[in-house]
């Protein structure tokens, strides 16, 4: 199995090729690459878009380069390959964003607004720090995950999800904030998984393992 | 609910970990990602790198520094010291970290925390405020260039400006505390605390477990960080964890 961690510049690679170098050793046969080739994407069978910076910078990353995004679309749309989206990787799955600049039109693959989080002054934004999931249902990449353990967060902007039945996970901070979406073979976490220790490999290691049942 | 966070410091110099008082007398402390990797292992929410020779010197031993720690701990790092350019963000989040600070170059610059905050998100953009009181001023002095420089600025002010431009984190070290070990400032982190709606870490002056409390319980501190008190062992990650657990502040037991 080959799995590809598509880079557009945004950092933060390091941690995310590492820990699933790291989860990936535990499987017969399964490769890590960070890439932003379009032909190593379509070789993929995994993909995982991480994510640190603004929606915008980001997004004008993926996009600018076109044969990057019809690789993404071919491998996740059309041959429907497990993806995962990680923090900003998670909120560019959504129709638009309003972060670095308004109305930014996301890829749309989950309909939904990424918005600045609205909480008490009490609650300090950005949401930094560890704190635990609530799960809505059960979902494969969950797997063994309960609901003391502890993940990592860093973001001010949440995803606004459209679909309840889109989302699989929430935490609280001052409110309900979405940490975890699902959509056949599309999954997305607001968390670092890469950088939550234990059991963010083990969220890494059913990734891998998961096989998408599709509805 | 988030959890406060317990951050060790590591104050790097030519890649060795030392440690001073107010600034001086630095004392080696060992390798910092063999440090690192015990912090991680011990329960640590976050680490911290800064590079107190990096004004100076050539950047390139803390790049390796950070990508050696960044493979061995799945945790966040931050890393600082001598930060002056948005190039040098990017470079620093390549090699493993996760947020970069900014220190003397925030003052001199305040508009740079708003093209790197543009560029990269707030959430990795951190300044560090190092303040010390000023009778003058009748408030609390930025000094930057690793306390060595006056600047006349008020932290207050300084810490609600660097909000506005988009930092998402501020690094905070009493100078008058540092290394001192009779606890945090609190009059300045409640200072600060209550005028920025972003997290403030507190730095400088632990020197027991119930100064890790006070900073939160009447500094507003979203996380605590130390240097000397890990580096030496006088109290450990597990002990600080488990009084402020009992003292009913949440934290992440390991």
């Amino acid at each position: 199995m080959k799995i590809a961690i598509i880079d557009y510049r945004s950092g933060n690679l390091h941690s995310a090729l590492k820990s699933f170098q790291v989860a990936a050793s535990e499987f017969k046969n399964v490769s890590v690459k960070i890439t932003s080739c379009h032909k190593e994407i379509l070789a993929a069978d995994r993909l995982v878009l991480p994510g640190v910076g603004s929606f915008s910078f980001c997004k004008s990353k993926l996009l600018e380069n076109t044969d990057v995004y019809k690789a993404l679309f071919e491998l996740v749309i059309e041959k429907k390959k497990p993806f995962l989206g990680i923090c900003v990787g998670m909120q560019l799955l959504a129709t638009k964003g309003h972060e670095g600049q308004k109305n930014n039109t996301g890829l749309n693959w989950i309909s939904g607004e990424v918005k600045k989080i609205g909480v008490k002054k009490s609650f300090k934004i950005p949401h930094m720090g560890w704190n635990s999931l609530h799960f809505n249902k059960f979902h494969p990449l969950f797997k063994g995950i309960h609901i003391n353990d502890h993940f990592y967060f860093v973001h001010s902007y949440e995803f606004n999800v459209r679909s309840k039945e889109e989302v699989i996970a929430t935490t609280n901070h001052g409110k309900k904030i979405v940490s975890g979406i699902a959509k056949d073979n599309i999954v997305g976490l607001q968390f670092h998984p890469e950088k939550s220790q234990i059991p963010g490999l083990k969220i890494i290691r059913n990734f891998i393992d998961w096989n998408p049942k599709m509805i | 609910m988030l959890k406060t966070r317990i951050i060790p410091c590591l104050d790097v110099k030519d890649g060795r970990v030392v440690k001073g008082t107010n600034f001086i007398n630095l004392r080696d402390a060992g390798d910092p990602v063999e440090i690192a990797k015990i912090y991680n292992d011990e329960g640590a929410d976050e680490l911290c790198f800064l590079d107190i020779s990096a004004s100076q010197e050539n950047r390139n031993t803390t790049y390796d520094i950070v990508k050696n720690t960044a493979e061995k701990c799945f945790m966040p790092l931050t890393v600082g010291g001598g930060v002056r350019q948005v190039s040098e963000v990017e470079t620093l989040l390549n090699h493993g970290a996760d947020k970069v600070s900014f220190n003397s170059a925030a003052v001199s610059n305040p508009k740079l925390i708003s093209l790197a905050a543009d560029k990269f998100g707030s959430q990795c953009i951190v300044v560090a405020i190092d303040a010390k009181f000023s009778v003058s001023i009748n408030d609390w002095e930025v000094f930057t260039h690793g306390g060595t420089k006056s600047t006349g600025i008020k932290a207050t002010e300084f810490a609600k400006t660097m909000e506005d431009n988009g930092a998402g984190e501020i690094l905070l070290t009493s100078m008058d505390k540092d290394g001192v070990k009779d606890g945090y400032d609190l009059k300045l982190l409640k200072a600060i605390t209550s005028i920025v709606s972003i997290p403030v870490i507190a730095s400088g002056g632990a020197g027991k477990v119930e100064h890790f409390l006070d900073a939160v319980r009447y500094g507003g501190a979203s996380a605590l960080l130390a240097a000397s008190v890990f580096h030496f062992n006088e109290i450990t990650i597990a002990e600080v964890k488990e009084f402020l657990s009992k003292s009913n502040i949440p934290m992440r037991m390991t």
